[in-house]
């Protein structure tokens, strides 16, 4: 397994070079342009200027060049001599990757959002695991049942009810009419004390409950069907012919055959945390990663779109690899050398 | 922010407390303002980020020398008094205008603000390679210089009758030469803390940036008006959707300002019913219009496809075309539908102000289908058994392209249907707006292009002055493949005569004359077909019922008089 | 455990195809819900298909002194605030929906399945398959979207008309974009069966190595590929309505389910009929597609045959 996992992780190198590369390559196809979204006041002339300013007037390949040494040889750096605190390796004079709409360094704006998107979206990923499991155990156990159905049922409206309806729905209830939950994110506040921690909550709970409800429908979904897989499998028979208990059955034998693939879809889920909700984000104004790519897409700013796709690359890469070892050592019969 | 410089600060203000008298002692006595941005604040320097929402936040800090009021009327900020030639400011042959700063204004870190801080601005914008995006405020000048600590001369290369250029306006406020200074040309972007946290003249000074989610605000203790500004900290936060902007001051109270709501007025209207906000709005010189494709912009035409190559549209080359198109729009009914209180029908290039507006098109304000039909059966279009027209090989059917809004995507369903009436087939295509507006050249979608036969969008000019915008018109303005599709000529018009008249308008100083040439232009850009203007818009945003002291305004920022603002007791 | 596979080896003679489909029907009966699920599934294509001929006001046709009405007898889902009658646009827009969800659905399922096989069953493709997975999944969908549109618009549009044209482009999106969460389910499914007995039983008994593919690995899969599938048809029709909302989806005057419900979001408090009825219709879809999913899954079953 060990061998396997090196074998690996050497494979990632010339992937994720090999997918930077097609990333940079699509996004300098890509027609949006960093002046797009300027009022129209500014004369053409000067909207040249300002890209040959942002270095659009390089060879494309130079360009590439650039923002790879600049995000594996100088951010870094960077990042080195700011943990040692030492000015190492004239660290002043190091170019680093820099927003074309902010012109501040990227690496600052993605360490500025990491903690709204860890509270809100990484939160209801894990509420929605939590919640997902037993409904989707339950499910298959009693399959058909009127707690089947009901699950089912919600599950699947809370998938194909998109997040942009939610969102707006929850707001127009428990915002408007109730007055229960603010409808804004306030990125400013801190958690010092009691009073504070539970408008934390108050104001986590709209959009995690929004997104909750999308993961936990797909999560139980897949559980259900797991389940369903193993309860037919003639080890199951087995076990209930030498009159092993049902509830040790299906919560020791099945449950952990069943939840072999489910952890695979559980570890592939991951990145998307990270790449934040840009919906949710967008309508409870949580501006988190998602909300600063969709902007940047939007607005046409390469730089934090390389770095941020990049980024996810490398997570999605590395949790793919997390969840094949996961499975290889989970499953027994999964044999990769 | 360091304990020492919040002490500093605190005696500061004790101190300016000392000096007024009690009943001025109101600054920070209201507490929080709360302003709502659907788009997020980037960056505080304008000069590095041109963005309407970027000038807005920057404004609540840096200052011009001189802001439109909301009337559209110069009043100056850091000056005594607005130069003209009249007090001898202007020189006589329009070639310099000559600004006295008052006293005793000083930077929110208490130096004073000097003459060399407006000389080092127009170097920061003009210093090559900046990228400096409002530089064609400083157009025309060749030299900005301190005649002494007070005083600024301005000289231009030519005669300018309108030198209101530079530091004018939330475009090209006066940035800190201190803090600046080791940030020219290509250091610019470098100089983060100082593009985040401005020194400025205005009413607040920046504790916290978030670039893109959230800025706080203090209030300046070294502002020059004793009482104000009369919040104590301020909030602008960004990110979101206009709607929803809209629904957290008007339904939730959460905020006391939201900015540029752009939603269907029954929308806003519904949830101005629940009383916690009002809506406000007021005109610019936005006008949402039509452009009309001269050439063949058919995918048959090749690389020369929108271009003067590419041979005349086959429909709407002909004059009865373009004008029945035009009569046959009931624009009161895209107001209604789209628009409410923040539009009117115009038909004009120039709605504002008063002074440029013309009245020699408004037969296009009442909708005409009768005339309409009988304007394309004169001119030989057949009505087919489909319901389209068609004379010879052409037929009257059209692409319809613009940038994807809601409002937008309303008004080109109201049009094609009202179009179909005069047998005009449309089909209706939309575009990502930094795709449409982002200029790439090597994408078919920009609004340069124009492939298309028909395209809708608005635009505007900054301040009071339409030359510029009406130079736009000139047939070296032109987009095409030869000048990287830049030019703000998208209708591709030309005329000798129109071009005479806009160098005459350059050279004319009188109001009332300029006034005169532009509303000939103007009547000219219209009679010609080449527009057909549809909606005089303006800006609508909305203020929490308990907010006193919003004077929206369209000339310049929205938060120009922020000082100002007040909680209502 | 050894003996599950041999019906199927003995079922390879041609003439006994036919039973076996009889078979699966047979027991897909059994499945009331599916049963349940395909008729609403049947009438939801009935009523777009037919309805447009029995209602027949113009889905685009604007009244605009009748619009934001609640339901009435000449518009019974009421309409919207350019006064275009709700019921003819669920109807045309369901058309439009339907067939780019299932669709996009079918080719993302394809791919996904063909990809999750091939990677699970011959080892030397897992490496490059997989890497290649990382790839799609790695890549910023909307500045792939742009690039796309960009390059192809002019062209379909060309060869197919505009609707068409956006058409067979907005499935090819959807579909190249979402497979790789079926395929890497597939996968991992593959991998822990290939090593079964009834496999490699299979396998030593000189089936061929398409054969095990098709009937061995394949039907045992299938419970994954049936909730990828619900799953898929959904986010197929949401991502569409992204897709028109971001501008690059059909002309605005062709409505969809899920831009339907986009619009109507902001007008959740004044006409509520606006956004129940598409989000009703794109629910219901999804639920009767899942129900008839899990009916196909139990036909398919291999471990009921025995039954």
């Amino acid at each position: 397994m060990l061998n396997y996992t090196l074998r690996r992780l050497m494979f990632a190198i010339p992937t994720l070079l090999v997918i930077s590369f097609i990333i940079f390559a699509l996004l300098d196809l890509a027609p949006n342009d960093p002046t797009g979204n300027l009022p129209l006041t500014i004369p053409p002339e000067v909207r040249e200027q300002i890209r040959q300013s942002l270095g659009l007037g390089d060879p494309f390949l130079i360009r590439y060049a650039k923002w790879l040494h600049q995000f594996f040889v100088n951010e870094p750096l960077n990042i080195l001599s700011q943990i040692t605190g030492a000015d190492i390796f004239e660290s002043a004079d190091r170019l680093r990757i820099r927003s074309w709409a902010t012109r501040s360094p990227v690496v600052d704006l993605i360490v500025q959002r990491m903690p709204q998107t860890l509270w809100v979206v990484g939160m209801s990923y894990v509420v929605g695991i939590l919640i997902a499991i037993p409904i989707g155990i339950i499910s298959a156990h009693k399959q058909y049942s009127i707690f089947d159905q009901l699950g089912t049922f919600i599950s699947m409206v809370g998938f194909s009810v998109p997040t942009f309806f939610t969102g707006v729905l929850l707001i127009v209830i428990f915002s408007v009419k109730l007055h229960w939950f603010p409808s804004i994110y306030d990125t400013n506040h801190e958690v010092t004390d009691w009073s504070s921690f539970v408008f934390q909550i108050r104001q986590m709970f709209l959009p995690v409950m929004v997104l909750a409800l999308y993961n936990t429908s797909q999560i139980s979904r897949f559980v259900r069907a797991s389940m369903l897989e193993n309860l037919n499998q003639d080890y199951v028979r087995t076990a209930r012919a030498k009159g092993v208990k049902e509830k040790t059955i299906l919560l020791v034998h099945v449950l952990r055959n069943s939840l072999i693939p489910v952890v695979t879809v559980i570890a592939l889920g991951v990145p998307t945390v990270f790449s934040g909700a840009i919906i949710t984000e967008q309508i409870f104004r949580v501006n988190g990663l998602g909300q600063l790519l969709i902007t940047s897409i939007q607005g046409g700013d390469i730089p934090v779109v390389q770095t941020l796709t990049f980024i996810f690359a490398v997570l999605i890469v590395l949790f793919n690899l997390i969840a094949d070892v996961l499975y290889g050592i989970l499953d027994p019969r999964i044999r990769y050398d | 922010m360091t304990k020492l410089r919040l002490l500093l600060t605190a005696s500061a203000v004790a101190l300016a407390l000392g000096a007024a008298t009690s009943a001025q002692a109101a600054r920070g006595s209201d507490g929080e303002l709360k302003i709502l941005y659907w788009q997020a604040v980037s960056i505080l320097n304008p000069y590095l980020s041109g963005g309407t929402k970027d000038l807005h936040g920057s404004s609540m800090v840096i200052e011009p020398l001189a802001r439109y009021d909301e009337k559209g009327n110069m009043v100056p900020k850091l000056v005594d008094e607005i130069p003209t030639i009249e007090n001898g400011g202007v020189s006589k042959d329009l070639k310099s205008i000559t600004w006295k700063l008052s006293k005793g204004i000083k930077w929110s870190d208490g130096t004073d603000f000097t003459a060399d801080d407006v000389v080092f601005t127009a170097d920061y914008c003009l210093a090559p390679d900046g990228g400096c995006q409002q530089r064609a405020y400083f157009s025309d000048v060749t030299k900005v210089e301190a005649i002494d600590p007070l005083t600024v001369k301005i000289t231009f290369g030519v005669p300018k009758p309108f030198p209101y250029g530079p530091f004018v306006g939330s475009q090209s406020p006066i940035l800190q030469k201190a803090q600046f200074k080791d940030c020219m040309g290509a250091k610019a972007p470098e100089c983060t803390d100082a593009n985040f946290h401005p020194h400025g003249t205005g009413p607040f000074r920046v504790t916290e940036f978030k670039p893109n989610d959230v800025i706080s605000f203090e209030a300046n203790p070294y502002y020059r008006v004793a009482d104000e500004p009369h919040f104590a900290t301020a909030v602008l936060k960004g990110g979101g959707d206009a709607a929803s902007a809209a629904r957290a001051v008007l339904e939730t109270g959460e905020y006391d300002y939201a900015w540029n709501l752009q939603v269907e007025p029954e929308i806003l209207a519904q949830m101005a019913q629940a009383g916690k906000g009002v809506i406000v709005s007021s005109f610019g010189t936005q006008v949402e219009r039509l452009e009309v494709n001269p050439y063949d912009a058919s995918a048959a035409a090749g690389d020369a496809r929108s271009t003067k190559q590419a041979g005349p549209n086959p429909a709407l080359s002909d004059p009865a075309v373009r004008k029945a198109l035009s009569i046959a729009i009931d624009r009161d009914l895209l107001v209604e539908a789209g628009y409410g209180e923040a539009g009117k029908a115009t038909c004009n290039f120039v709605p504002a102000p008063d002074i440029y507006a013309s009245t020699a098109n408004d037969w296009c304000l009442k909708q005409d289908i009768a005339s309409a039909n009988k304007l394309l059966d004169d001119a030989g279009w057949v009505m087919g058994s489909d319901g389209v027209r068609t004379k010879g090989d052409a037929r009257l059917s059209l692409i319809f392209q613009t940038s994807t809004n809601s409002v937008r995507q309303g008004s080109q369903a109201l049009i094609k249907q009202m179009w179909q009436q005069i047998g005009v087939e449309t089909e209706l295509r939309n575009t990502d707006p930094s795709v449409f507006f982002g200029g790439d050249p090597a994408s078919p979608d920009t609004f340069q292009k124009f492939y298309s036969d028909i395209e809708m969008y608005t635009n505007n000019f900054d301040g009071t002055d339409p030359e510029k915008y009406l130079a736009g018109r000139m047939c070296d303005k032109i987009p095409s493949p030869e000048n990287g599709w830049l030019g703000e000529n998208i209708s591709r018009y030309c005329d000798p005569a129109y071009d005479k008249l806009a160098a005459k308008l350059a050279g004319t100083g009188k109001l009332a004359d300029r006034a005169k040439i532009a509303k000939e232009m103007n009547d000219m850009l219209i009679e010609a077909g080449t527009m057909i203007p549809l909606i005089h818009r303006g800006d609508v945003s909305a203020r929490a019922a308990t907010l006193d002291g919003v004077r929206m305004n369209s000339w310049d920022s929205q938060l120009w008089n922020v000082a100002s603002w007040s909680r209502k007791k | 455990m050894t003996d599950a596979p041999q019906p199927d080896i003995q079922l390879e003679a041609l003439p006994q195809e036919r039973s076996r489909a009889m078979q699966l029907w047979g027991r897909f009966r059994d499945h009331k819900g599916g049963i349940i699920g395909a008729v609403v599934f049947l009438i939801i294509i009935i009523a777009v298909t037919i309805g447009p001929y029995i209602h027949t006001i113009d889905p685009q046709f604007l009244d605009i002194r009748s619009k934001n009405q609640g339901p009435s007898l000449i518009h019974p889902f009421g309409t919207d605030n350019l006064g275009r009658d709700m019921l003819a646009q669920v109807l045309a827009g369901g058309r439009l929906s339907l067939s780019v969800g299932m669709v996009a659905m079918a080719l993302s399922l394809f791919l996904g399945t063909v990809v999750g096989l091939l990677s699970g069953y011959i080892k030397w493709l897992d490496g490059p398959l997989m890497r290649l997975t990382d790839l799609f999944l790695a890549l910023p969908l909307l500045p792939l979207l742009l690039v796309i549109i960009m390059l192809f618009r002019e062209t379909l549009r060309a060869v197919f008309g505009p609707e068409t044209g956006i058409f067979i482009l907005i499935v090819f999106v959807i579909g190249i974009t979402s497979w790789m969460h079926t395929a890497r389910i597939v996968r991992g499914d593959v991998l822990s069966i290939k090593n079964q007995e009834f496999v490699l039983a299979a396998k030593s008994g000189g089936t061929r190595e398409y054969n095990i593919i098709l009937r061995h690995l394949l039907p045992n899969v299938m419970s994954s590929i049936m909730v990828s599938a619900t799953l898929g048809i959904a986010t197929a029709i949401i991502t569409e309505s992204a897709l028109s909302f971001l501008g690059l989806g059909f002309p605005s005057d062709f409505p969809t389910w899920g831009r339907l419900l986009y619009d109507g979001a902001n007008f959740l408090q004044i006409t509520p009929s606006r956004v129940l009825w598409p989000g009703l219709a794109i629910s219901l879809t999804v639920l009767s597609v899942n129900y008839m999913g899990d009916a196909f899954r139990d036909a398919l079953d291999p471990h009921k045959v025995k039954h």
